[in-house]
């Protein structure tokens, strides 16, 4: 593997690609990109596995259990993001298996938990809005959706005022 | 599903992949500077994608090349859209990634990423398990709107509306350029790698600058 570490591309270059990769998404499938619909499938699917009854009498993951729920668009699309963030940062010589705890001042276990806590209210706000950066921030404010706007206005402004008391810990 | 929708899935979701990590969206401290506003690369590549995007959408729609209905608008709640966006944003500033992202961290070998995919499975089914309660359900079919889009919303040329994002843009760039500039805050590829903060390197490059002055200062004496 190269251990030659290659530059980011810059930030307007990707931000262009990135809007034709969401086009031709529109075109070819007739909606946006999305990721956090494939997480409620996998949760639906686990679900199934551990707790069949449960999962199929649940209000919410009653329908998707109906079926196969890991036979969907957006689960595959997930796969096909990981299969491309490893292609990209192997051959940028970026790949390294790690904690990522920034420059060091949070331990292994604290950065962890806030992973977790962090993917936690994530995965519960995702399906409150029904989508989340990639579905509702990036697709639906590219069709010009007021649920873009909004949700970008608010993500961008908690963002920031969580960040003022996150900053002291990592 | 069929082969074909497979396999769209599979290209596009690779390209997706492939493009966010090549910005630099897999490393968590990349993404949360852009809420300390030191980097603003996150506000600079999502915005010029969705101003490419929806100028891409628009032209494709001047000839109706897909029919009167156009692409998919998804229904608007507007009480679930805040609500979502004020957990997802919170959990982005806790745990360093939004969905999308941690798949990016994962792929790139960041174990803090595949935790924070455990993290939203639990979520999953917390939302799932008060999803018949009072609340969630005033929440989830809350102030549904009837018009979707904000050209409509507004009843303005969607032109207009792209206008004002480039605008936005344009702004958006020049107060990062300024802030950035102050912060010495942009991560470098080496940075998100190695685990480093931008200002560390910044710093020694001061430094070695200042030996160097120092040094030709004491060639000449």
């Amino acid at each position: 593997m190269s251990c030659q570490v290659r530059p980011l591309w810059p930030p307007f270059v990707a931000g262009i690609v990135l809007g034709l990769v969401v086009l031709l998404t529109f075109v070819l499938v007739g909606n946006g990109m999305g990721s956090s619909g494939a997480f409620a499938r996998v949760a639906t699917e686990i679900g199934l596995q551990i707790a069949p009854e449960a999962t199929r009498e649940n209000a919410y993951l009653g329908d998707m259990a109906e079926g196969n729920p890991l036979a969907a668009w957006i689960v595959v699309a997930a796969i096909g993001t990981l299969i491309g963030a490893i292609l990209a940062s192997v051959s940028s010589g970026r790949f390294r298996v790690k904690v990522d705890r920034g420059s060091g001042r949070i331990g292994v276990a604290p950065r962890l938990l806030l992973a977790l806590g962090g993917g936690l209210l994530a995965g519960f706000g995702s399906r409150l809005a029904a989508g989340c950066t990639s579905g509702v921030g990036l697709s639906n404010t590219a069709m010009l959706g007021v649920a873009g706007f909004v949700f970008l206005i608010v993500f961008f402004v908690v963002g920031i005022l969580v960040s003022l008391l996150m900053r002291r810990v990592w | 599903m069929d082969y074909g929708t497979a396999g769209t899935a599979l290209a596009t979701g690779l390209l997706f992949g492939f493009v966010l990590e090549q910005a630099g969206f897999g490393s968590p401290c990349k993404l949360t500077a852009q809420f300390r506003l030191t980097d603003w690369s996150v506000f600079k590549v999502m915005f010029s994608a969705i101003i490419v995007a929806a100028i891409g959408i628009l032209l494709l729609q001047v000839n109706n090349t897909f029919g009167a209905q156009g692409f998919y608008v998804a229904e608007m709640y507007l009480w679930g859209t805040v609500l979502g966006a004020v957990l997802i944003g919170a959990g982005f500033a806790i745990g360093g990634y939004c969905p999308g992202t941690s798949v990016v961290g994962l792929g790139s070998g960041r174990i803090d990423g595949l935790v924070f995919m455990l993290g939203m499975i639990i979520g999953v089914w917390a939302f799932a398990g008060v999803y018949d309660s009072d609340f969630i359900q005033a929440v989830v079919g809350g102030a549904s709107m009837e018009v979707r889009t904000l050209p409509e919303w507004l009843g303005v040329s969607p032109w207009l509306v792209v206008a004002a994002m480039l605008l936005m843009l344009a702004g958006g760039f020049l107060a990062g350029r300024a802030l950035e500039q102050r912060s010495h805050g942009v991560y470098t590829a080496e940075d998100i790698t190695e685990g480093r903060d931008p200002g560390e390197s910044d710093a020694l490059g001061r430094d070695l600058g200042r030996e160097a002055s120092a040094a030709r200062r004491t060639d000449t004496d």
